[in-house]
């Protein structure tokens, strides 16, 4: 029965052609009113509209931050370094970018606290190249709390994930022998450039080395899926101005600020 | 009744009987192999390549709910483990044939004639892969991605960049499996000369080479840095695992596969992996794993095979041809039909799966809209992309056994897709 065969490829068929063409039509639909969904947020000031709502687990963490509570609770004064690699910035609009957002909602949310964020760009600097550097800084900047955003650079190279994986462990360990408290950020979730870099050998490795040396990891790469998602933003979208930057960097700048407090468990420390 | 499925499945089954019955060449995994000669072409196998191309496909797109189908999330091993051993047993069991009756040097000839195949086939999906990305170079722009772009500057050096390709040193993304095929297979004639010599020698040397890649830390080095990200030291176990079962091994191993003792085993093992990745999917279970363990097992080394990897794909297997026999009826419905064909077809249904992953993405990146309509943009972008694959298994069965006459006539012997192919 060669018909009947026929008739299910058929069908399927047409239901494909037919779920695309309701697609595209939903498209044209959002495509002709392009103000309803998209504009909302950019026309109201960046962090009152954006909800930057993430799940609760993505902003905690098991290992803790005992030099930044030590810090918090003792000398008022709170010195962040944020070493990273260009997506650590907005060229232009360092102001915008998320280590100054960080800034300014640690001081938003511990008032009592001199809170001073400095950021140490290593452009295209692989987490070996970076990790031979990260010492100096931090006696430099006298830094109590390192945020290592890293894995970028090692991506898009390839590098070895097991090279990269001991480069990421002898920066932490150095880091924390030269008396700072670490977190570790992984990569942008970037599904653009998905069928071009691949970034889960590199994020797995980040989480192992965050587990062995018990630091928080702030899984940027996680939480920006999920904005994603959720339809807070769209990522996948080729055209996007300096506007969405500037949000996204805000939204990681607050979400930031909470991971800390979380994990140093500074909530307790402002009630006192 | 004849179903069009039966109708071109019948050529292929006469044909394959035809070879066989003058080989009388045991095949099969199973415990139930003790059966008569088997004059039919294991359909097991091509069911589960066929499948292990379905998943591919879809690991190869951005992740979607279709995704938790794939056998990755419920274990350590995935696709591609099913899909390097089933090669290595087609490949072996097709050119072994064709070294005993036609000799080490045409059956060399014909291996080298179907690398070749393969490597031509790499060059065309690469020439795809640069189309997509200089497209996505011009007119990509968001400064949020300023860094990431970067990958793209390849593409002012395109003299380097193609040489390198052709190399099989330059690899982007998703397609690292066919030139761990292309080395795999060049070195076929070597490890089934050593087979027909010694099988159990042959796969001892092979797990001897994956120790040594683990010990002395052998890989291949790739363009621009970094390395295979198949390391073929290390997969060449799995691809020899195959061959040696194809040549008998599976025989002498039924006693123990069908032992209730390797079923508890198996299962336990699964169990126990299948536990491991639910503590990675569900964030409350982060904790629920004991600190030495994590220490002792992470990381779960893709690149090198790693052993934990290899021994969930026994387990897998081992109760696969215990609770799925060689004759199961399922094999023959129309339902299991496309997956099968799928699998007949292999090297042309894997270029063509990830030409449709590159579209996939392509397609998804393109067209923009909120997270309902890209949610089921993602199924019809997978399902339409499987629905393409199994119509293009369907015609490649029509041309070989209907439209081309000649290829019919030419018999079966060496032809490495009507025996389950050798991809």
């Amino acid at each position: 029965m060669r018909s009947r065969w026929g008739i299910i490829l058929g069908l399927m068929l047409l239901a494909v052609f037919g779920a695309a063409g309701v697609a595209r039509a939903q498209d044209a639909g959002k495509d002709a009113a392009p103000g309803a969904a998209s504009s909302a947020p950019q026309n109201a000031a960046p962090d009152a509209a954006q909800s930057c709502d993430v799940p609760a687990y993505l902003l905690t963490s098991d290992s803790p931050l005992p030099k930044v509570a030590d810090a918090v609770k003792g000398a008022h004064v709170l010195n962040v370094l944020v070493v990273g690699s260009r997506s650590s910035t907005i060229p232009m609009q360092e102001a915008s970018a998320y280590p100054a957002r960080l800034q300014a909602y640690l001081k938003e949310k511990l008032p009592s606290v001199t809170v001073n964020v400095s950021v140490e760009l290593l452009a295209k600097k692989t987490a070996e190249e970076a990790a031979s550097a990260l010492v100096k800084l931090v006696e430099d900047k006298k830094a109590t709390l390192v945020v290592w955003q890293t894995g970028t650079v090692d991506a898009m190279r390839s590098i070895d994930p097991d090279d990269f994986r001991s480069a990421v462990d002898d920066g932490v360990a150095a880091l924390q022998t030269a008396g700072a408290d670490v977190i570790l950020m992984n990569l942008q979730y970037s599904p653009r450039t998905d069928s071009m870099v691949s970034a889960p050998p590199y994020l797995d490795n980040m989480r192992v080395v965050a587990q062995q040396h018990d630091v928080p990891l702030f899984d940027r790469f996680a939480i920006m899926q999920q904005w994603n998602d959720s339809g807070e933003f769209d990522f996948f979208s080729a055209a996007h101005g300096l506007d969405l930057v500037k949000r996204v960097h805000d939204c990681l700048g607050r979400a930031l600020s909470k991971f800390v407090i979380d994990a140093a468990h500074l909530d307790a420390a402002q009630q006192n | 009744m004849t179903s069009i499925a039966d109708r071109i499945a019948g050529p292929a089954l006469a044909g394959e009987a035809d070879a066989s019955a003058r080989v009388a060449l045991p095949i099969g995994l199973a415990p139930t192999i003790s059966a008569p000669p088997v004059s039919e072409r294991e359909l097991r196998l091509d069911l589960f390549r066929g499948m292990a191309l379905w998943l591919i496909f879809i690991d190869h797109l951005p992740p979607s709910f279709l995704t938790w189908l794939t056998i990755r999330n419920y274990g350590f091993s995935d696709a591609t483990e099913i899909f390097i051993f089933i090669s290595g047993y087609t490949a072996a069991f097709v050119y072994g044939r064709a070294m005993r009756d036609v000799g080490f040097v045409v059956a060399t000839a014909r291996i080298l004639r179907r690398v070749w195949q393969i490597y031509v086939a790499h060059v065309f999906l690469f020439t795809i892969f640069l189309a997509e990305i200089s497209y996505v170079a011009t007119s990509f722009e968001n400064p949020l991605y300023s860094e990431e772009m970067g990958i793209l500057d390849f593409l002012k050096q395109p003299d380097v960049t193609i040489v390198q390709a052709l190399l099989l040193r330059f690899r982007p993304v998703n397609m690292d499996v066919l030139p761990l095929y292309i080395v795999l297979m060049f070195f076929l004639p070597a490890i089934l000369w050593l087979m027909k010599w010694r099988p159990d020698v042959t796969l001892a040397l092979s797990a001897l080479l994956y120790a040594a890649t683990w010990q002395f830390d052998l890989y291949l080095s790739a363009y621009p840095n970094g390395v295979w990200a198949f390391n073929p030291f290390a997969w060449q176990l799995l691809f020899v695992f195959g061959a040696w079962c194809a040549q008998g091994g599976a025989r002498r191993m039924t006693r123990i596969l069908s032992s209730p003792i390797t079923m508890w085993i198996s299962i336990a093992y699964l169990l126990a992996a299948f536990y491991v990745t639910l503590t990675w999917y569900v964030p409350q279970m982060n904790n629920m794993l004991p600190r030495g363990l994590e220490q002792w097992m992470y990381p779960i080394d893709k690149t090198d095979l790693d052993v934990l990897r290899f021994a969930h794909f026994l387990a897998l297997a081992a109760l696969t041809v215990r609770f799925l026999p060689k004759d199961w009826a399922g094999l023959k419905s129309p339902w299991l039909r496309p997956l099968i064909l799928c699998g007949q077809h292999s090297l042309e249904i894997f270029c063509l799966g990830v030409f449709l992953a590159f579209a996939g993405h392509f397609v998804l990146a393109e067209v923009s809209g909120g997270p309902a309509l890209h949610a089921v943009l993602h199924a019809v972008v997978t399902i339409s992309g499987i629905v393409i694959m199994c119509a293009a298994a369907w015609l490649f069965s029509w041309y070989k056994h209907s439209a081309d006459k000649s290829a019919r006539a030419r018999s079966t012997i060496g032809n490495a897709d009507l025996a389950g192919g050798s991809l």
